[in-house]
């Protein structure tokens, strides 16, 4: 396969994961949630590289499952305080993480292939280079593999616990009701958020994470009232932004990652634009057969 | 080390005239960031400061593409116009789409910024190599501005300061109560637009001090932590002012020994430290002093237990002189032995209570208090059967809980209301014991 192939593959198969599962942060009012894990996850990379001096898979998986909790966890602890605002909580809590992990990284620069400009644009270019190998056989791409077990990882976990999620995210007081630990579905699903951003994060960068998880899930959210349907539209329009981030940016000779997000907001707003539309000329059709029915009624 | 404590001296002496313009620089922008973000705060909209510093980078790459050169003013303009331009996407978004807040505010980041990270990186591809620099907004680098640019900052932290004491007393208004500064014919459309812009142009000088990602903490730790000091917003206001100056002025420091590193998150470092003194041992909200309050209301109610159990368990003969093994007698049951033994050192400290060979026995102004508390429960009880027409064997424990916050005037006047009861509906008798004016 040409590399082209591969990157686009590695793209693809993020927005797919992060689609799915980001999906649930819009439906919840989480999103910022989004933003914040995906910055806080830093400093539970970085020491996860530091105390195995290695980008294994395994212990990055532990340091960003970690950092993602805290995170929720020191939001709902300042929250629960009641004298602090959720979003002011939320916020506060991600830039110190991010802050004590941009520290580490300036600190321990020599020992850690992590820098700033990876944190912030991802390297997707460069991913068909970075291969994963057992026994000396070439397997493809690291970043594939990483990415095509996050999206499998997350289909499970919905496909297993849909009724849980749905009823959780939808409708609290219902879950309460039938004796569903709502705490205990809210930190699983950040736990898999966590664990989506560190498996893209090394590819596309932190905020092209978070955009692949809001974006694609808000422009579905537009279009259906179904869950179900709003989890594979999410998918699909993750994975045709990508595709079409990837185009522009090839022409442009510009970020695939930043490509990738501007045509997902791009997708975003033609969808918005749609609606209005499609919501204005039902709008007056209506009227017009409101006054057709009364100018009949009239002459009756 | 030695060589960092010189820079230190070097640094806090303000000897060096361009050190000088660093400080202040800072200092002004920590201060405008930190009290515009106190309004940001109590509107809800923390979060939104987050957006503005990330929709301000396609600005700056525009500006630079327009321009042709990197100079500070012309990077700010383009900064804060897109940062302007994130903020009504915001709106346009909420109110045009069934989408939330959140949501908005998280497409608005992800999809200006992407769209700044394509400029950036085209400008670098086509060759313009004098874009190095350009990522300083990113993470913020106090030192490595010009002494002219400092100025310039500085000069726009000071306006906007100014702005903020001149128009005080109506961003107050609009803040707290949009309906009703709209009913006096206050223009709170412009105000609110006024106080927006105001929150722009902070963030968009502010990311020179501590970049696009941290600018948020800028805004919302300073204000948060202010929070928990006062309920006054002026001193709110102030406070996070100078907790945004002192931040600034410690990253300027930071930079100045050790450019290399970046300034921003030393920057939060700092103010988070100060929110998390701020939320533990705030006098009145502290996590601390709530905790302490908690418990000095548990230790009251078990020595008003104590008394309580002393004071029946003599009732029925009216004779207070045996003494009793006070962990055997009801009404302390449910208390540990460690919380017991503290109650009843406490009581036996302030004559309440003697001790015999363990057991205890009230003493005259025990009788009293013990007197005082099974009244208020009593009182309680009938009071609550009387005019809330609730069951006999349903009040027992409400007034449990009662007796023990009741103030004396509300004693006094459960009294009289009841005309000086003499029974209480388990047809137990009031004790008169240390009744005003009766005993």
């Amino acid at each position: 396969m040409s590399p082209d192939l591969w990157v686009l593959l590695t793209a693809v198969l993020a927005a797919v994961a992060c689609g799915v599962i980001g999906s649930f942060l819009v439906l919840r009012q989480h999103a910022m949630l989004g933003d914040a894990i995906s910055h806080s996850v830093l400093p539970g990379l970085v020491v996860a590289f530091l105390v195995t001096s290695s980008r294994g898979v395994i212990p990055m998986i532990i340091g960003a499952a970690v950092m993602g909790l805290a995170t929720a966890y020191l939001t709902d602890l300042l929250d629960r305080t009641r004298h602090v605002y959720r979003d002011g909580a939320l916020g506060i809590v991600f830039t110190f993480l991010f802050a004590v992990g941009v520290i580490l990284i300036a600190l321990y620069a020599d020992q850690i292939d992590l820098d700033q400009d990876c944190v912030l644009y991802g390297e997707i270019a460069y991913t068909p280079w970075d291969l994963a190998s057992i026994g000396g056989r070439s397997l493809g791409p690291r970043a594939v593999w990483i990415l095509g077990g996050a999206v499998l990882a997350n289909i499970a976990f919905i496909v297993a616990f849909y009724k849980q999620l749905k009823i959780s995210s939808f409708d609290p007081s219902m879950a309460r009701a039938v004796g569903l630990n709502e705490r205990l579905w809210h930190y699983l699903l950040m736990t898999m958020i966590s664990l989506t951003v560190v498996a893209a994060f090394e590819s596309v960068g932190a905020i092209l994470v978070v955009a692949m998880l809001i974006v694609p899930g808000a422009t579905a959210y537009l279009l259906t009232h179904r869950l179900s349907i709003l989890l594979v539209l999410s998918g699909l329009i993750g994975a045709a932004g990508a595709i079409g981030g990837f185009f522009v940016a090839k022409g442009l000779d510009a970020s695939i990652s930043g490509s990738i997000t501007v045509v997902s907001g791009i997708i975003l707003a033609v969808t918005m634009a749609a609606l209005a539309l499609t919501r204005r000329i039902s709008a007056r059709r209506s009227a017009k057969l409101l006054s057709a029915e009364f100018a009949q009624t009239l002459r009756m | 080390m030695n060589e960092y404590w010189e820079l230190t001296i070097r640094f806090f002496s303000l000897a060096d005239a361009n050190v000088r313009w660093v400080a202040a620089g800072s200092i002004l922008l920590g201060a405008a960031a930190g009290s515009l973000g106190a309004f940001a705060y109590l509107q809800r909209r923390s979060l939104l400061g987050d957006t503005l510093s990330h929709a301000a980078l396609p600005g700056v790459g525009a500006a630079f593409l327009l321009a042709g050169h990197k100079s500070l003013p012309v990077l700010l303009v383009g900064a804060a116009l897109s940062g302007w331009a994130g903020a009504l996407a915001v709106n346009a978004i909420t109110r045009l789409s069934k989408i939330k807040q959140d949501a908005a505010l998280g497409i608005v980041l992800t999809v200006f910024f992407g769209l700044g990270v394509v400029l950036l990186t085209h400008i670098q591809k086509s060759g313009a190599g004098t874009q190095a620099g350009l990522d300083k907004f990113l993470f913020g680098q106090a030192a490595a501005l010009s002494g002219g640019d400092v100025a310039l900052l500085a000069a726009v932290a000071a306006v906007l300061l100014f702005m903020l004491t001149a128009g005080f007393r109506s961003f107050k208004i609009i803040s707290f109560d949009p309906a009703f500064a709209a009913s006096i014919g206050m223009p709170t459309g412009l105000l609110q637009f006024l106080l927006t812009t105001m929150l722009v142009v902070a963030v968009t000088i502010g990311l020179q001090a501590v970049g696009v990602v941290l600018m948020a903490a800028l805004l919302i730790t300073p204000a948060a932590a202010a929070r928990q000091w006062t309920d006054r917003l002026a001193l709110m206001v102030v406070l996070a002012g100078i907790f945004g100056a002192a931040a600034g002025l410690l990253g300027a420091w930071v930079s100045f020994l050790a450019p290399r590193l970046p300034t921003g998150p030393w920057v939060v470092v700092v103010i988070s430290l100060i929110f998390l003194v701020s939320i533990l041992f705030a006098p009145e909200r502290g996590v601390l002093s709530r905790l302490r309050r908690h418990r000095n209301g548990r230790e009251k109610i078990v020595r008003e237990h104590i008394l309580k159990a002393l004071f029946k368990s003599g009732e029925s003969t009216q004779d207070w002189s045996g003494a009793h093994a006070v962990r055997d007698l009801e009404p302390v049951w449910s208390f540990s032995p460690r919380e017991l033994n503290s109650g009843l050192r406490h009581l036996e400290r302030r004559a309440l209570i003697q001790r015999h060979n363990g057991h205890y026995r009230l003493t005259e102004s025990g009788i009293a208090e013990g007197a005082r508390i099974i009244r208020r429960h009593r009182l309680w009880e009938l009071y609550l059967t009387t005019y809330l027409d609730l069951a006999g064997d349903h009040v027992h424990r409400d007034a449990d809980e009662f007796e023990h916050v009741m103030t004396p005037e509300m004693e006094a006047q459960l009294d009289e209301l009841l005309n000086r009861p003499e029974y209480d509906p388990h047809h137990q008798t009031i004790p008169n014991i240390g009744r005003e004016g009766v005993s």
